[in-house]
């Protein structure tokens, strides 16, 4: 993997999952929910903006041209940021799932050489720490709550955990992100599902479910239909 | 006669408005190199929507001072965190009914914030998320008032 990919991979893994989590403003199930995943989206969406800028540099490209101009099969995403926000705990899985990763990425890439991507890094990552705890307060409080919300975040875990193994086929191992999400389940008594299932990939090498195409027309519609039109 | 460094450091934080951004500690260097000013500034958090804003500020404000090719650069590195804002920054944060941060270390949830207010440490937290990316929103128990947190970074 050359900078260029490990950088549009940064970047669309935020991006895609800012515009997803974006989808809640005004509708979240409080109001301070609301104010915190527009927060985790907006952090989100600072972190893309860096990693698509630095990105488009090697490419000729500004970040609208990478953001707003590229179509699904350019993506590098992976493919759990890609997938419908379900219900709340869908949205909370898919929260401690991510930053479960981002996390002890964002820690890695700061130590290398490349100062310009370790300066990014080590600024995003103490901003995953703060969405590795959100997700966690609310898979506990909805896992060990009562018997319809810990159905209902069993269900989401059980449903999103095939497409985690995508985010650990690469610079993180399944061991750093598993010490991460394990005392998360076991202390909101869910069951972990086993690794041996389902594996969907192909994110990264941009064969993308069609949640993305779906999401791009939303997010690109704007600017496609008035070209270098500004705010 | 202001100096370029004197009215960069006087600009005023757009979302913590009883700093300024010298104390806040996003100011990070003000250079002079003949007739050009460049002022480096680093942002508290990635996607701080306040950054735009700062520039233009800070740009004005120099150019008010008689310097009229200015620049402003960017840095990440080393990553703000709240250690940066200043004793008198803290200090007008309380006085304007903001709690401020702690200072260093991890971020420790468990730590108890005093009420702006009232002095109380009987509060609780409302949200991890405020009103602006750095700030969260407490509650004080004693006297029942809402109120913003700088929360640790
Ligand atoms: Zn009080």
């Amino acid at each position: 993997m050359n900078g260029v990919d490990r950088l549009l991979r940064l970047g669309d893994d935020a991006l895609i999952a800012a515009q997803r989590l974006a989808e809640w403003h005004a509708s979240s199930p409080e109001m301070e929910e609301d104010v915190a995943l527009a927060n985790i989206a907006l952090d989100q969406l600072g972190a893309a903006r860096l990693f698509l800028t630095y990105a488009g540099e090697s490419l000729g490209k500004d970040e609208d041209a990478l953001a707003y101009l590229r179509d699904d099969r350019e993506f590098r995403n992976c493919l759990l940021v890609e997938l419908p926000n379900g219900d709340f705990a869908v949205t909370m899985a898919k929260l401690l799932f991510l930053s479960a990763y981002q996390l002890p990425l964002y820690t890695a890439l700061a130590a290398r050489p490349d100062e310009r991507l370790a300066a990014i890094a080590a600024k995003a990552r103490k901003e995953s720490a703060y969405h590795l705890d959100h997700g966690s307060q609310w898979t506990i409080r909805l896992g060990d709550g009562t018997e319809e919300s810990h159905r209902r975040m069993q269900d989401a875990v059980d449903q999103i955990w095939p497409y985690t193994h995508e985010l650990t086929a690469g610079e993180v191992s399944r061991t750093d992100w598993l010490a991460n999400v394990e005392p998360v389940l076991d202390e909101a008594t869910l069951a972990r599902p086993a690794d041996d299932g389902w594996a969907p990939d192909g994110g990264r090498s941009g064969v993308h479910t069609e949640h993305l195409s779906c999401l791009l027309a939303e997010m690109q519609v704007v600017h496609r239909a008035y070209p270098g039109a500004r705010w | 006669m202001v100096t370029p460094r004197q009215a960069a450091a006087a600009v005023v934080d757009p979302e913590l408005r009883v700093l300024t951004i010298e104390e806040l500690g996003i100011l990070r260097d003000v250079r002079v190199d003949g007739e050009r000013v460049t002022v480096t500034i680093t942002p508290t958090y990635t996607g701080c929507p306040a950054m735009d804003v700062i520039r233009a500020d800070v740009q004005q404000a120099v150019r008010a001072a008689g310097y009229s090719d200015v620049a402003v650069e960017t840095v990440f590195a080393p990553a703000w965190t709240t250690d940066w804002i200043s004793d008198a920054g803290r200090a007008k944060l309380a006085a304007a009914g903001i709690a401020p941060p702690h200072r260093a270390g991890p971020v420790r949830l468990s730590l108890t914030v005093r009420c702006p207010r009232c002095g109380s440490p009987d509060t609780e937290q409302l949200s991890r998320f405020g009103s602006t990316a750095c700030k969260a929103l407490w509650r004080c128990r004693a006297c029942a008032e809402p109120f913003d947190h700088v929360k640790a970074l």
